[in-house]
């Protein structure tokens, strides 16, 4: 048993778990606040990518532009999103918004091929090169940084969440429009917020991803491990984003070290099935009470 | 209601086709439908081939998601263990192709029940989201193991019926369309029985369901059963139509097809899944079409696949928002004009 | 003085449904402890309390959506506590819902034929060929309900309409009927007049006691309306907070003093914390 391969190969894992983690918590911000299934995730964060390498590498705007930019432009396309498909299908069974985000999905990947093509495209580096050595460990560094930043955001979220009215706001939107309305809540806008900022946590999350593997019109792809994060964390929950993502990082990361590349995604979903046979909400989420 | 239209019996009132009006137009379908194969081109029977398997695939679909509400994203790789499983026993054993086609039906069916095992005990999004990773797993199965061929997948001779190979448009007409026919009436029939009526309640209110008698794990894996049979014939019917089979033939994007198929004709409506269907696969002929009627239109070609995609996408978005009963909505709304039309002023 | 022998109920025979030292716990929350009591074959039994009292949950425990983390239920003479809500239905254990719960993608007629569907036979491979068994069945199925139900509750006209586009009275008649589809030996209503004006809860109650003498069946309900319990019911069970603090004959539980206060107060918090720790101890004891 090579100790020291697993141990790198486990850094990896979680620091790319990380990642995921972020992307999770983009998913979550919009559940928890919305109820809302977004199964376009994954576009969201691609056109997160693409916008940054349109300001960036198309337009060459320098990079302190260029980032926030990116971030912002996706900001309005989630509120846009929200406020054309989302908000008309208030009250309409969950089914429904669910399937507006399967359509949103292919909107956002043909929009993609038709204006960037579907060839894959590499993002200006912007990151420090220098190989991470965690003893004879090698992380690559661009997936150590992008899991620092992903900390740094995951972080200031839970606090958010924790500290902020504005989270207690979002909560009380979820699970009950008419009594967050009735105690001076204004929920369409906490709904177009939960969306910008979910968005805008999306595009971080593709900046990252992207300088780290290219973009690509099936960025997407991504999403779906994203997906199984917030089954494995729970659908609502934050800290379920951190430790699903981080769990799931380490378990593609072994199955493509130990397995073989192709067993990534296959690994992924037997530990979908798994979760959802032995605890369908997930390890932190909040079991609905169904009453009749 | 419709106006004139009196019933004398229960039995009478409970029939599909239920006046003299609709009854005759049965019949002129019906003649159509005959006649048709002997005055099309080539193009429009291999579009109506293709119509009549969407149509069987999306009535399938139509009777898990739009009738039981549970969405699937997996009708594909249904499809595609049908399919599999037609190559596989037409190639390796010659056996006759109506018995592949059960065949391809039942191991889809199976399929559909193992996916809804660990899927069903919990709401419907973790469902969806469960078929898609079936679908993942599908696809892997289907790349990695010989008996499918690998990647390069399987090809197949043309089905035999009674000493004349099915290779033509035309021949496979008439094993298509009355197949989908089958189908559309199995569907139909279904709705009028307890079994369908517990398929909706399961969808409206699964929980009061259950203490009203119906068991729900038994009826949803039932649904999931046979929605999947339908796949896998329509699966089946597809590997003789076009004689290839490989893993990128039923992609993920092929169950948003049919989902988008069924949103936009109609869930819960076996008229809807059939309107759906037609449209979803006239859609991007026409898009072809325009596209070379435009000036310029060969260097628009390149387009057609990203604005196929940004298309079907919009259908299923405008759909929901605008119109969320779908095509079939529209069709009685314009029914029920003319009903009315003869009473006006 | 009215005897404990209750008009129309045979109190000699053993009950058709007895409910033992039942609790049922969510988590912290204790929905019902220790609730006791049996309901006579051919007696309208009425369950009532103030609002959050368990009623409800004593239905849905009864009808197996919840399963009490204590006590048993038996009916038939049978233990139903492990049984599954289905089977219940098939049992006779009949039900209408205290937020209307209709289906909203079907006619009125078929939501009261999904009634009877544990009784159907019909399998899938009958339904798809629908010629022979399937159609057989609908069609004895259709007379059933026309002749027996339909015309009974006076809603032959609506027989074809969407639920979704009924008043609120007469998707309450409805519920009734799909009710009564399921050939019920008990039927539980819960809350069959809310929401009703003086015309539609003279009617109700006019079909709930043309149902006892007609069809024979055990009527176990949850109502409000303290008019209607106390002309309707034989026997009347009093919840609050999970318990039943008292139950009789109409009159007796009418004037039990407990049951005022129940309903509005004693203003004496501490004597009331005290009853309630006084009436738990052999409920704790007994579920433990």
């Amino acid at each position: 048993m090579d100790w020291a391969y697993l141990f790198e190969i486990s850094l990896t894992g979680i620091a790319s778990g990380g990642l995921y983690a972020l992307a999770a918590l983009a998913f979550v911000m919009v559940y928890k606040a919305t109820r809302v299934v977004n199964i376009a995730i994954g576009e969201m964060l691609m056109a997160g990518g693409y916008l940054f390498f349109t300001f960036a590498a198309m337009w060459a705007l320098p990079l302190w532009l260029a980032i926030p930019a990116a971030v912002l432009a996706c900001g309005l396309l989630g509120a846009v999103i929200e406020r054309t498909m989302i908000r008309p299908l208030l009250g309409e069974p969950p089914i429904s918004v669910f399937m507006v985000t399967v359509g949103l999905s292919s909107v956002l990947i043909g929009l993609v091929e038709m204006v960037w093509t579907a060839d894959q495209r590499r993002l200006p580096e912007f990151m420090p090169s220098d190989p991470i050595m965690v003893g004879d460990a090698f992380l690559a560094p661009k997936v150590f940084w992008g899991a620092v930043v992903a900390a740094v955001f995951i972080a200031a979220v839970l606090l958010v969440f924790r500290y902020w009215r504005g989270g207690v706001a979002l909560r009380a939107t979820a699970s009950d429009q008419a009594a967050a309305y009735s105690v001076g809540i204004n929920v369409p806008r906490v709904f177009s917020l939960a969306w910008v900022a979910s968005a805008m946590l999306a595009a971080i999350s593709g900046i990252i991803v992207g300088s780290i593997g290219g973009i690509s019109s099936s960025m997407g792809v991504f999403g779906l491990s994203v997906l199984v994060v917030v089954i494995v964390g729970g659908l609502d929950s934050v800290l379920g984003a951190l430790v699903g993502g981080i769990l799931i990082g380490l378990v593609e990361a072994l199955a493509g070290a130990y397995l073989g590349g192709e067993y990534k995604l296959l690994a992924t979903f037997v530990v979908l099935v798994v979760i959802l046979m032995a605890r369908p909400y997930g390890l932190f989420g909040t079991h609905e009470i169904e009453r009749l | 209601m419709r106006i004139g239209t009196l019933k004398e019996s229960y039995v009478a009132d409970a029939a599909l086709f239920d006046s003299r009006t609709q009854h005759a137009w049965l019949a002129i379908a019906a003649a159509l439908l005959l006649l048709f194969p002997f005055v099309a081109s080539d193009y429009w029977l291999y579009m109506a081939c293709l119509v009549a398997i969407n149509v069987a695939s999306a009535t399938g679909l139509n009777i898990l998601t739009g009738y039981t509400g549970l969405v699937s994203l997996g009708q594909a790789a249904f499809m595609g263990l049908g399919a599999y499983t037609v190559a596989i026993l037409q190639t390796r054993y010659g056996t006759p192709f109506l018995l592949n086609l059960l065949a391809g039906g039942v191991v889809a069916m199976l399929g559909g029940i193992v996916v809804g095992i660990p899927s069903l005990r919990v709401k419907g999004l973790y469902l969806a989201i469960a078929t898609i990773a079936a679908s993942f797993i599908a696809h892997f199965l289907f790349a990695n193991f010989q008996i499918t061929g690998g990647t390069a997948g399987l090809s197949l001779p043309p089905a035999r019926l009674l000493g004349v190979d099915l290779d033509t448009s035309f021949r496979l007409y008439w094993l298509i369309v009355p197949v989908t026919l089958l189908m559309l009436l199995g569907a139909a029939n279904l709705f009028r029985t307890r079994i369908g009526r517990a398929f909706i309640a399961i969808r409206d209110r699964d929980i009061s369901a259950e203490v009203l008698g119906i068991p729900l794990l038994r009826y949803k894996l039932l649904s999931f059963g046979l929605s999947s049979f339908y796949a896998g014939i329509a699966g089946g019917l597809w590997a003789y139509f076009f004689r290839v089979v490989t893993p990128e033939s039923f992609p993920l994007s092929m169950s948003i097809f049919f989902l988008a198929a069924i949103i936009v004709g109609g869930m819960g409506s076996i008229l809807g899944g059939i309107l759906g269907a037609v449209f979803m696969t006239m859609v991007p002929e026409l898009l072809k079409l325009v596209v070379d009627l435009l000036p310029g239109g060969a260097a628009l070609a390149v387009f057609l696949s990203p604005v196929r995609l940004v298309v079907f996408g919009a259908l299923i978005i405008g759909f929901l928002v605008f119109e969320p009963l779908g095509l079939a909505e529209i069709w009685r709304r314009v029914r029920r004009f003319f009903h009315l039309w003869p009473f006006r002023n | 003085m009215e005897t404990t022998l209750a008009r129309g109920a045979h109190s000699a025979a053993p009950p058709l449904l007895q409910v033992d030292s039942v609790t049922l716990a969510f988590g912290g929350v204790r929905a019902l402890s220790g609730v006791g009591f049996g309901v006579q074959p051919g007696s309208i039994t009425a369950v009532i309390g103030p609002n959050g009292a368990g009623k409800t949950s004593l239905f849905n425990t009864i009808s197996g959506f919840y399963r009490p983390t204590g006590g048993s239920i038996r009916f038939k003479g049978q233990d139903i506590t492990r049984i599954p809500a289905p089977q219940r239905a098939r049992m006779g254990l009949g039900r209408s819902f205290q937020n209307i719960a209709l289906f909203r993608g079907m006619t009125v007629l078929d939501n009261i034929k999904l009634g009877r569907h544990a009784h159907l036979k019909t399998n899938v491979f009958d339904a798809l060929l629908y010629m022979g068994r399937a159609r057989r069945e609908e069609a004895a199925l259709r007379r059933d309900i026309e002749e027996r139900i339909i015309d009974f509750l006076e809603i032959d006209h609506i027989r074809h309409a969407p639920v979704s586009a009924l008043s609120y009275g007469l998707q309450k008649r409805v519920e009734m009927a799909r009710a009564l589809a399921m050939q019920p030996e008990i039927l539980m209503l819960d809350e069959p007049v809310a929401g009703m004006n003086r015309e539609e809860t003279e009617d109700m109650a006019r079909f709930i006691l043309d149902v006892r003498a007609e069809w024979g069946v055990t009527v176990l309900m949850v109502e409000h309306d303290m008019g209607m319990v106390m002309d309707l019911s034989d026997h009347v069970v009093v919840l609050n907070f999970g318990q039943v603090i008292a139950q009789g004959v109409p009159a007796v539980v009418q004037a039990d003093p407990e049951v005022g206060r129940a309903y509005l107060g004693s203003g004496n918090v501490d004597e009331l914390r005290a009853k309630l720790r006084a009436a738990a101890q052999p409920a704790m004891a007994g579920a433990a």
